[in-house]
C-alpha cells in the first residue's frame, strides 16, 4: 500500500455510535423497501430504538446485518428465519474466537 | 486464457447427475459462503463455484462444455474451437449468485452476462446512484494514530454497450483516529453514478490486520507480556511497548499467569479511549549450565511445592 501523491485525500464520517439511522435512511443505503425491513425488525434481526416506526433509529452494524441476510437468501436460498439464526451463530462464533485469541489457543 | 475444469471445482464426476450438482453446490456453497466461511480463500472458491454451477446446472450450457472433451486440464491455455457451439442456442437461464463478472473462459464460452446484473432495475424510478460497499483491512496503527489509506476496490460496471467487466480504482482515504474493527467509514459522493441526479455513497467497512504485538476488542488492546517467575512472584518494574510508545509496568508480587493489568486510557483513542491490558504469561528462564541447573535444584529444596495438590492425587515418591 504505496502512497499516491497524485490522488485527491478523501475524507469520510465514521459511522460510530452516535450515528444512528432511521427507518428511512437504512431502507435507502440497503435498497431495500419498506417490507422487507419490517420483517427484519419482526424478526429480531434488527433491533432499533424507538417505540414505532417513524421513531426507530438503526445502530449502523444493522447495514452489515442487512447485507449478510440479503447475501444469504441470494445465494444459499436462506429465509428470514434461517438468516436470523446464522447471524445469531455468527455472533457467538465471534464471541469464542476473541475467547481463543486470549486463551493463546489459537494457531 | 485457462482452461477450468467445472467439475473438479465442484468435486464431482464428469457422470455426475443434475442432482448429484445441486447437491454438491449446495454443500460446497454453504462451505465458501463468504460471509460464514472461515476459509482463508473463501470469495474466490465462492465466485468459482458460482460459475461452475452456472454451468453444469443447465443441461444445454453443460452439453456444449461437455463437448470441449475431457483432455483439457485446469489452468490449461486455451482458445475454444471456432465452431464449438454450433447447433446450441442458449435460452438464457437467471443467474443466482454472485456480482462481479464471470471468468474470461467462461464469457469466451458462454458470452457476457450483460444487463442481468447492476442497478438497472433500480434506475428506473430512483435516480440517486447506488450506495457501494467494500472492506478494507488496516493496521491497528492507523487506527491509533490516524492516517491515510490508499485502497484499491474493483466492482462489476456495466459498460455503455452492455458488458459487465471489473473496473479497478484506487482511493486515498483518511483513516479517523480511534476507529474500531467493523466500523463503516461513508465517503459521501463514492458509490454508483446517478442518473439526473447525486452520486451515491461508498461505505468501507474497516476491519484490522492481525497485529504481532496486539489484540484489538472494540476500544480495548491485549498484549502477551513475558516476565520471569522472579518478576511474577516477586513484583518488578519492567517497561513494555505500547502502541503509544514504552509504558513501565509494575507487577504487583505474587502475580501469576494470565494476570491481566490494566493501563487505563492506553487503548484506542476516543471518547472514552480504551484500555490496555498487558496479560502476564510466566517465561521460564532456561537451566542451559550447570549453575543454572544447580539453582533450579535448590529452590525446589528451599520452596517444597506440588501445584498437583488440588487434583487429589497421592504422589509421595517424590
Amino acid at each position: 500500500m504505496k502512497e499516491d501523491k497524485s490522488l485527491p485525500l478523501l475524507t469520510g464520517d465514521v459511522l460510530d455510535d452516535s450515528v444512528w439511522l432511521s427507518f428511512g435512511e437504512l431502507a435507502r443505503i440497503c435498497s431495500l423497501d419498506a417490507e422487507c425491513l419490517i420483517a427484519m425488525v419482526d424478526e429480531g434481526v434488527l433491533e432499533p430504538r424507538g417505540m414505532e416506526l417513524q421513531a426507530w433509529r438503526f445502530h449502523p452494524a444493522s447495514i452489515t446485518r442487512v447485507q449478510v441476510v440479503l447475501r444469504l437468501r441470494r445465494d444459499l436460498g436462506v429465509n428470514l428465519a434461517g438468516a436470523a439464526l446464522v447471524l445469531d451463530l455468527l455472533d457467538e462464533i465471534e464471541g469464542l474466537q476473541a475467547r481463543l485469541r486470549h486463551l493463546n489457543i489459537e494457531d | 486464457m485457462e482452461f477450468k475444469d467445472y467439475y473438479k471445482i465442484m468435486g464431482v464426476a464428469r457422470d455426475a447427475t443434475q442432482d448429484e450438482i445441486k447437491r454438491a453446490y449446495r454443500k460446497l456453497a454453504r462451505k465458501f459462503h463468504p460471509d460464514v466461511s472461515k476459509e482463508a480463500d473463501a470469495e474466490q472458491r465462492f465466485k468459482e463455484l458460482g460459475e461452475a454451477y452456472e454451468v453444469l446446472k443447465d443441461p444445454e450450457k453443460r452439453a456444449a462444455y461437455d463437448r470441449l472433451g475431457a483432455d483439457w486440464k485446469a489452468g490449461q491455455e486455451f482458445h475454444p474451437p471456432p465452431d464449438w457451439d454450433t447447433g446450441f442456442e442458449f435460452s438464457g437461464g437467471g443467474f443466482t449468485s454472485g456480482d462481479a463478472p464471470f471468468s474470461d473462459f467462461f464469457e469466451s464460452l458462454f458470452g457476457r452476462r450483460a444487463g442481468i446484473y447492476g442497478g438497472a432495475r433500480r434506475h428506473e424510478y430512483r435516480t440517486r446512484g447506488e450506495d457501494h460497499f467494500a472492506r478494507i483491512q488496516i493496521d491497528m496503527e492507523d487506527a491509533f494514530h490516524g492516517g491515510t489509506r490508499t485502497v484499491t476496490l474493483q466492482a462489476p460496471e456495466t459498460t455503455r454497450d452492455g458488458h459487465v467487466r471489473l473496473r479497478q480504482r484506487s482511493l486515498k482515504v483518511r483513516i479517523p483516529k480511534g476507529i474500531m474493527p467493523g466500523q463503516q467509514i461513508r465517503l459521501r459522493g463514492q458509490g454508483g453514478h446517478g442518473v439526473n441526479g447525486p452520486e451515491g455513497d461508498l461505505y468501507l467497512e474497516v476491519h484490522f490486520r492481525p497485529h504481532p504485538l496486539y489484540r484489538v476488542e472494540g476500544r480495548d488492546i491485549y498484549m502477551d507480556v513475558p516476565v520471569t517467575p522472579t518478576e511474577a512472584v516477586l513484583g518488578a518494574q519492567i517497561t513494555i511497548p505500547t502502541p503509544s510508545g514504552l509504558v513501565d509496568l509494575k507487577i504487583p508480587p505474587g502475580s501469576g499467569a494470565r494476570r491481566k493489568l490494566r493501563l487505563k486510557g492506553k487503548g484506542l483513542p476516543g471518547r472514552p479511549p480504551g484500555d490496555l491490558y498487558a496479560v502476564l504469561q510466566i517465561a521460564l528462564p532456561p537451566a542451559d549450565s550447570e549453575a543454572a541447573r544447580a539453582a533450579y535444584r535448590h529452590l525446589a529444596e528451599v520452596i517444597p511445592f506440588n501445584p498437583r495438590r488440588h487434583m487429589g492425587g497421592h504422589d509421595e515418591r517424590r
